[in-house]
């Protein structure tokens, strides 16, 4: 547990974040096919931001239209906070066999591989969110990556005749109507994987309207 | 460290051969180092000519095309990739160039496996090592097709322009690859994988043909364990063979073909078995040279069992339009031709769906071809948009009775997708719940349209109202136009909303009789056809009709002469309305084949003068019909 050396105080960051930093100083655009993305996702204890805990992360990425399998990040985290109505949909008991790691190593292992990249999550509000309360409570700063929403993404690509605003465009509403495998729902990395590949045939579709620019997919 | 995903991808694949007989430890191995490909419809893996991957592949959703280009860049297909089928084997088997395409033939997600990890944990493993000799055959072209492509049989063509000859196949192979009868079956099989081809003629010492070894001798005999690898050949071939002269034509051929039930035909010198052997007339080469020619097409349609014959009819049907615009055959027939052929390719659809459904239909219903196939003169491939019309049922039947049609049109869409139709980009498709309903509905919303008219409505009304029946119960169909013309009665305003969208695109020639060319996009100074020169005419057709009730004339051409009939002092125009149609489809069709797209946007720098003045001819007209409109529906002052 080296690192925790360098947490002396909040103005001297640990090396990791020190690093995490540097990916963004001059950051340039490079083309939609030869940039990173991040798809990722985290489960939690609940849905409140302050009171719930992440329970795992899992995230791919890839170049171009290509995910490579033994690049993938799946953590999951020591919990001190439990809350036993989750575990069902999650599967993740409290004693379970997986390798479990403390918070701060899970922050240092997820900066280090999204590193200056873009994130991709669906609502991704959330996952933000919990991510960025995780850094807070280590004294450290927010997540300076760009994010897009796969579900913003989605109904902005559609025909506006067939835009809902009742729609809640749920990642299983995209899975249906986009016809992506749903194998390992509500595990983190299945979903991140699962993220992946609704946002690479969302990219398709607006290839096709020559809408594949930084400007629309972020929104700017 | 726990990875999901690989032990997703190795569920998957551990359900298919080779990976099926691979040991659990030594898959999960494999599995971590794949990469998961996802492909948009169209997207390459790898052409003819790259070299080799470090991967093979495996589809997981989708399909993958798998092409063969000949000398001339015509394409073949060689085989489709299906969900567990592998694919770009070359690498595993002989370290040269790739030797076929593979292309998604929609949305695709395969997944790319390492070749090194692969070959480390099965390069002793028999079983593997069988299958992928016995897949690699399958999936490769046979030479007997393609080598001789230019050679046409000439008394099956009408016509012997340069062009058709490129769309013909051989009569015969000459050359054909042997073997000797005292050869072992590892030696003809490798000769067989050298030269790429499904089967092997064995033949004596004077060169007389005694046998024929195919794949599935191959597979049935030697990868079932029936005989070992090293047996001779004569144990395993197929004899006698079937023998001909060597100026036997295709009709004979298929003949001795049907007659013996064999695929191949041994071409010896004088025609028995014991002279030598000249060359090899394949089933395909017949049905190839057979295939260019519409009662042909629209029998292999009508008897096709599987999506995927279908694809390969429609295919023939485009080269038969190319041969047929060379040939100068009128475009009114062509067009009814192709329009027939289009039909016949959706009705075959809904009806193997209807197969795969698990029930028959619980009411009543017809399957409508919208928009251009609605108006039957759709040439080339285009969106494909079409809609559900069924019988009226009790309240509560409804949701289930729609939800049985919903299904119904997924099977169907997806299906003519894979023929070739794209998605239509507005899901102005059955399987979309608004476009599939009961007849009532149907003309509560055609009577909103009518009634309520704004953007939206105009906008779909376009599409909506040039429909026609392509299977089920035409009662249906009839039913809902004569209520659409009962509403019409109600009202003018419906009739000033179509007029303005039938001039929202002006005269093609602009104030200094220049062309009008696209301003901005993609499409920067190309020259829109369809939407500067067709689709007015369309347009504007669509409303006189319309509004002069005519009933079941869905097509452009057809509705202007029907107009010409009903108004005589506006003979001429509607006449001329009909030519210029007829003359810029034709043109917009032979764009589309030549830059194998859908013919919509043209380059004016790359016409010659003559056509840059046939275009301009047509032009005429469709100013005329404009301002006719303007005055009939008073759309002067309306905004």
């Amino acid at each position: 547990m080296g690192f925790l050396n360098f947490f002396k105080t909040k103005k001297n960051h640990p090396d990791f974040w020190e690093e995490y930093l540097s990916h963004f100083k001059n950051k340039k655009d490079t083309s939609v096919t030869d940039t990173r993305f991040i798809a990722f996702d985290t489960e939690t204890t609940g849905f409140d931001i302050k009171e719930d805990r992440v329970l795992s992360i899992g995230a791919v990425s890839f170049v171009g239209k290509r995910i490579d399998v033994n690049n993938t990040l799946e953590l999951y985290l020591k919990q001190d906070i439990f809350n036993p109505e989750t575990v069902e949909i999650h599967e993740l008991m409290k004693s379970d066999s997986i390798d479990k790691i403390s918070e701060i190593e899970a922050i240092q292992a997820f900066l280090n591989y999204v590193k200056g990249d873009i994130l991709i999550a669906h609502h991704a509000g959330f996952d933000k969110g919990m991510i960025n309360e995780m850094l807070q409570r280590h004294g450290l700063g927010k997540l300076k990556n760009r994010f897009i929403d796969t579900g913003v993404l989605y109904k902005r690509s559609l025909h506006i005749i067939y835009q809902d605003k009742t729609k809640p465009y749920s990642l299983d509403y995209l899975c249906k109507e986009l016809n992506v495998p749903t194998v390992d729902r509500h595990t983190a990395t299945g979903d991140a994987l699962i993220t992946a590949l609704v946002f690479l045939k969302i990219l398709g579709r607006l290839d096709k309207k020559k809408h594949l620019n930084w400007g629309y997919l972020l929104n700017r | 460290m726990k990875n999901s995903i690989a032990e997703r991808v190795n569920d998957f694949i551990k359900k298919y051969p080779p990976f099926n007989f691979i040991k659990a430890d030594d898959l999960l191995l494999i599995s971590g180092q794949v990469s998961i490909v996802y492909l948009d419809k169209g997207d390459t893996i790898f052409k003819k000519g790259d070299s080799f991957n470090d991967h093979f592949y495996m589809t997981r959703n989708g399909a993958i095309t798998l092409f063969h280009t000949t000398n001339n860049n015509t394409q073949e297909i060689i085989n489709i990739s299906d969900g567990g089928d592998v694919f770009g084997l070359r690498p595993l088997i002989a370290k040269e160039n790739y030797k076929l395409t593979a292309t998604a033939n929609e949305e695709s997600i395969v997944y790319a496996i390492p070749i090194d990890v692969f070959q480390s944990v099965t390069h002793d493993n028999a079983q593997v090592q069988k299958f992928l000799i016995t897949a690699f055959a399958t999936n490769t072209y046979d030479p007997y097709t393609a080598e001789e492509t230019g050679k046409i049989f000439v008394d099956y063509l009408p016509n012997t322009t340069q062009d058709m000859v490129n769309f013909q196949t051989a009569n015969y192979s000459k050359n054909p690859i042997t073997c000797n009868v005292n050869s072992c079956l590892k030696e003809a099989a490798i000769t067989m994988s050298k030269h790429r081809i499904g089967c092997i003629i064995v033949v004596n010492e004077d060169n007389h043909p005694v046998g024929i070894i195919t794949n599935s001798d191959i597979k049935n005999k030697i990868a079932t364990g029936r005989f070992p690898i090293d047996t001779q050949v004569t144990n395993i071939m197929s004899s006698p063979v079937i023998t001909s002269k060597k100026n036997i034509t295709v009709a004979d051929g298929q003949l001795q073909m049907i007659k013996h039930n064999i695929g191949h035909l041994c071409i010896t010198k004088d025609g028995t078995i014991n002279s030598k052997l000249i060359g090899v007339l394949t089933h395909h080469d017949v049905l190839v040279t057979l295939g260019n020619n519409p009662s042909v097409i629209l029998k292999e349609i009508k008897r096709a069992k599987r999506t995927r014959a279908l694809r390969a009819a429609r295919l023939k049907a485009e080269t038969l339009i190319k041969s047929y615009l060379e040939q100068n055959i009128p475009l009114s027939h062509i067009i009814k031709l192709i329009a027939q052929i289009n039909d016949a390719v959706s009705l075959r659809a809904v009806q193997i769906a209807l197969k795969k459904m698990p029930s028959k239909p619980p009411v009543k219903f017809a399957w409508m071809a919208l928009g251009s196939q609605g108006r039957k003169e759709q040439l080339l491939f285009t969106d494909q948009d079409n809609a559900i019309i069924f019988e009226d049922v009790p309240k509560e039947k409804y949701e289930e009775t729609k939800a049985y049609f919903l299904d119904l049109a997924k099977y169907v869409n997806k299906s003519l997708n894979k023929i070739g139709f794209e998605y239509c980009e507005a899901d102005m498709m059955a399987r979309n719940p608004e476009w599939c309903k009961s007849l009532t509905d149907w003309k509560e919303q055609f009577n909103n349209w009518i009634l309520n008219p704004d953007e939206k409505a105009i906008l779909l009304s376009s599409i909506f109202f040039d429909f026609s029946p392509v299977y089920g119960d035409e009662s249906l169909t009839s039913r809902l136009s004569d209520s659409i013309y009962e509403t019409l009665d109600k009202t003018q305003l419906f009739f000033r909303f179509l007029g303005r969208d039938a001039l929202k695109n002006p005269s093609p020639l602009g104030f200094f009789k220049q062309f009008l060319v696209e301003k901005n996009g993609d499409q920067k100074d190309l020259f829109n056809i369809k939407s500067r020169a067709l689709m007015p005419l369309i347009d504007a057709a669509r409303l006189l009709t319309l509004s002069n009730r005519i009933k079941g004339v869905n097509s452009t051409y057809e509705r202007f002469e029907k107009l010409a009939e009903i108004e005589p002092n506006n003979k001429e125009l509607y006449e001329s309305c009909s030519y210029a149609f007829k003359a810029l489809s034709k043109f917009k069709t032979k764009q589309g084949l030549l830059h194998n797209n859908s013919g919509k946007f043209i380059e004016i720098g790359t016409l010659t003068k003559e056509e840059q003045l046939k275009l301009r001819r047509c032009f005429k007209p469709i100013n005329e019909i404009q301002e006719t409109l303007t005055l009939r529906f008073d759309l002067k002052n309306f905004v």
